[in-house]
């Protein structure tokens, strides 16, 4: 029972570690699916959110933006989510940025490659707002265990 | 070859023929004239041959541009792909839709179904109480009817924690309801694309008519398009379609993914 108890330890961590006022922008090509996860984040206690509706509108905000944090789709016009991914990890002030896919793509190749661009979290469409709470404090979780 | 170069070719061939045919007309006045028989059938035989030869030789032509026409059909892949495989998958693809539009539209409806009579007996709830502390506040209440109407107040208040808490639920289940507009529009977007591939293939088709179709260039075009559309993404995996290709199902399926791949 050892083992549990230490679970519940973490877990308390993790609720304390993850800053509600940091800065987040949102890329999604839907302006539905950008509110309703603006609207997530705000239930989250998440305020200070950004959007963009592309890859290519994404980039200069996040160059300019000091974001803390970048919640992405994949399939959009103009540039995709994965060379938005590519691009941030390009960017040497940009390359810690923690990265949450959310997105209906759902083939293995996929993923595989968001992983190699060291994705930190990846959510598959349809969600539900627990699942987007769990892995945004996992990706926290992690970065603080790491640091 | 071009139409009109067709035509100009065949034109040339028949002037240079009609010569030829004019210059052995002459001859075969001259052998009738001259008395020579023979010569004059043998003439004569030869014209027939000609007329016969240019006949033949557009018979010829006429057929192999049709054998060439039926065999470019036969080799555009891309036609039948899209009769066999992307109409059939279009059709799933517009069932999804539907099947999802439907289930949003279901999830909507339920929470609101759940959540206006909550409103509606805290409206009434709160007209009751107001109309009583109205009273209380113009002193015509008795004591005995001031603990009833404490009583009362005690329990719409918790009532209102309690239906507040569902209603807030609802709410939130409305919005989570509208994620079918992306994963729906993106279905749609692809059998938009399917439905204009159809048009360009059709007009490829009448074109056919008069020329013939470079199949090997499609065919390395289809192949550079099916790699471009994983970088930009195919959106939602659509069940009973040719989306298969190792396609994770569900959170569960990626987050075993991600910690095999060391995540």
């Amino acid at each position: 029972m050892g083992g549990r108890t230490a679970v519940r330890v973490y877990w308390i961590k993790v609720e304390v570690s993850v800053d509600k006022n940091m800065k987040i922008l949102i890329v999604d090509d839907f302006s539905t699916m950008r509110r309703i996860i603006k609207n997530l984040l705000r239930d989250l206690g998440y305020n200070n959110t950004s959007e963009a509706d592309d890859g290519s509108t994404a980039l200069p905000m996040l160059k300019n933006g000091n974001y803390d944090f970048l919640l992405t789709d994949w399939n959009m016009p103009n540039m995709p989510g994965i060379e938005l991914l590519k691009a941030v990890r390009a960017d040497p002030n940009l390359k810690h940025l923690p990265v949450l896919m959310v997105t209906a793509e759902a083939k293995r190749d996929q993923i595989v490659e968001a992983a190699e661009n060291a994705v930190n979290g990846y959510i598959i469409k349809p969600f539900t707002a627990d699942t987007l709470r769990e892995k945004i404090e996992k990706i926290f979780e992690r970065i603080e265990a790491g640091s | 070859m071009p139409h009109r170069e067709v035509e100009e070719d065949v034109a040339r061939k028949e002037a240079e023929i009609r010569s030829l045919q004019l210059e052995k007309a002459r001859q075969l006045v001259r052998f009738i004239e001259a008395g020579d028989e023979a010569g004059a059938n043998r003439l004569i035989e030869e014209l027939g041959r000609m007329h016969e030869s240019l006949l033949f030789e557009e018979l010829g032509k006429l057929t192999r541009d049709l054998h060439e026409a039926l065999n470019a059909f036969r080799l555009d892949s891309r036609l039948s792909e899209i009769a066999q495989t992307e109409i059939p998958d279009a059709k799933e693809r517009l069932n999804y839709v539907v099947a999802m539009t439907e289930q949003s539209a279901h999830r909507t409806l339920n929470a609101v179904e759940e959540s206006l009579p909550m409103v509606e007996g805290l409206c009434r709830h709160a007209e009751a109480l107001g109309e009583t502390w109205g009273r209380f506040r113009n002193r015509e209440l008795s004591a005995e009817e001031f603990r009833v109407l404490s009583q009362e107040l005690t329990a719409f208040l918790e009532r209102s924690v309690a239906d507040g808490e569902s209603i807030r639920s609802n709410l939130s289940d409305v919005l989570m309801a509208q994620d079918f507009q992306d994963l729906t529009g993106q279905v749609i977007r692809k059998v938009i694309d399917l439905v204009q591939d159809v048009e360009k293939n059709l007009v490829g088709l009448v074109r056919i008519s008069g020329e013939r179709l470079s199949t090997p260039e499609q065919i390395k075009n289809k192949e550079q398009s099916s790699r471009d559309a994983a970088t930009r993404g195919t959106g939602p995996a659509v069940p009973g379609t040719s989306d298969v290709s190792e396609v994770i199902t569900g959170q569960d399926g990626v987050d075993d993914l991600l910690s095999s791949l060391g995540f």
